[in-house]
């Protein structure tokens, strides 16, 4: 198939894909006008129910609760696939010893680049850590907080050099992490099962004022694990993908 | 009936999808699939928004002011995680693909697998 008949076969598919888009959007309600019922269900009731002044983080933490544990195993899956794809395999040596950038020298990190990642490193772990235990009260929760935690450990990276970062995020702790985060979900989740509740029922006491830190029950425990999960898979999956052009570089030297 | 933001949900579908069908670079490939994604980040938010309404969040406002469907900006924080976990695995698979067939064109790799 040449590019030019790829392009008209591309034309023709799109235009079929336009005019069902047409259709669909005959039939939404105008843009602003939303029809509800759920949305607006959820926003009056959350608060309620939950004591989480943020709902978005009550619809994934509690109400959509199930969803997410499948959600947070496709991060882990997509992880352990990484790890598996990106494997040292049988004779990598002399493959990478042929890869054609191994002759070019890369420059060496500017100093202002190191000062800036070394002054970051500190506020972004803490910033990270203020996002994922503040997911039942603002904008933020366990799947934002653990990327930024993992920025942090990947700033050390910029500072310094990779094997920085292996030092201070060795992969048999990092692994454990994601392990951790990854079953502590679930078993919040079964811990309610024992109590004879039905699959992560919020069981834990909601506290007393909506929008503090210790109030909304599993959520905040849930956001908690969700976070030390996201950013453990994020650290593992840089870290390999690093791996694959900096240490067989290295070997090879 | 504004259609701005549906618009801009085409236009950004649109464009990805022409890179998808044109790259001739798997990294390439792999972004234009990622601005595929975003256009679904802009759809779900769109359905989702109410005019003059509030973000859910009940930390500052009375419970009962308007605010916009929570339920759709849930599924565009899913949507953004499984895009990182696709992005993650392809580009893992863009550097294999790079060692055992020594270039990331597309065309040449149908050509090499024959």
């Amino acid at each position: 198939m040449t590019a030019r008949q790829r392009l008209w076969a591309f034309l023709t598919g799109m235009a079929g894909l336009a005019a069902f888009y047409l259709w669909g959007l005959a039939g939404l309600p105008g843009f602003g006008a939303y029809p509800g019922p759920y949305g607006d269900i959820i926003n009056r009731i959350a608060l309620a129910q939950t004591n989480a002044t943020g709902v978005v983080s009550a619809v994934n933490f509690d109400y959509r609760g199930f969803d997410t544990v499948g959600e947070e195993f496709i991060l882990f899956a997509a992880a352990t696939g990484v790890a598996t794809v990106l494997r040292h395999l049988r004779g990598e040596r002399e493959r990478a010893a042929r890869d054609e950038a191994l002759g070019v020298n890369a420059p060496p990190t500017s100093e202002a680049v190191r000062m800036t990642a070394l002054i970051l490193a500190g506020p972004v772990l803490v910033l990270g850590w203020f996002l994922a235990s503040h997911a039942q009260t603002s904008p933020s929760g366990g799947f934002q907080g653990g990327v930024v935690l993992a920025t942090a450990f990947i700033l050390v990276y910029l500072a310094g050099q990779f094997l920085a970062l292996r030092r201070i995020s060795p992969v048999d702790i990092t692994d454990a992490v994601e392990a951790v985060g990854a079953g502590g979900f679930a078993a919040v989740g079964i811990a309610a099962v024992g109590m004879g509740l039905a699959y992560l029922t919020n069981f834990l006491p909601l506290g007393t004022i909506p929008g503090a830190v210790s109030s909304s029950g599993t959520i905040a425990l849930i956001s908690f694990f969700v976070g030390l999960e996201v950013g453990a898979a994020f650290i593992l999956i840089v870290s390999e993908l690093l791996e694959q052009t900096l240490l067989l570089r290295e070997e090879s030297r | 009936m504004q259609v701005f933001p549906f618009v801009v949900v085409a236009w950004i579908l649109g464009v990805g999808l022409y890179g998808i069908v044109t790259s001739r670079h798997l990294v390439h490939l792999i972004v234009c699939l990622i601005i595929v994604q975003s256009s679904t980040y802009v759809l779900l938010l769109g359905v989702g928004y109410v005019t003059g309404a509030v973000a859910p969040y009940f930390f500052d406002v009375p419970v009962h002011t308007p605010a916009v469907d929570p339920v759709v900006q849930a599924l565009a924080l899913t949507d953004v995680v499984v895009e990182a976990a696709v992005t993650a695995l392809l580009l893992a698979l863009a550097v294999q693909a790079h060692k055992r067939f020594g270039t990331l064109d597309p065309n040449e790799l149908v050509q090499l697998r024959g």
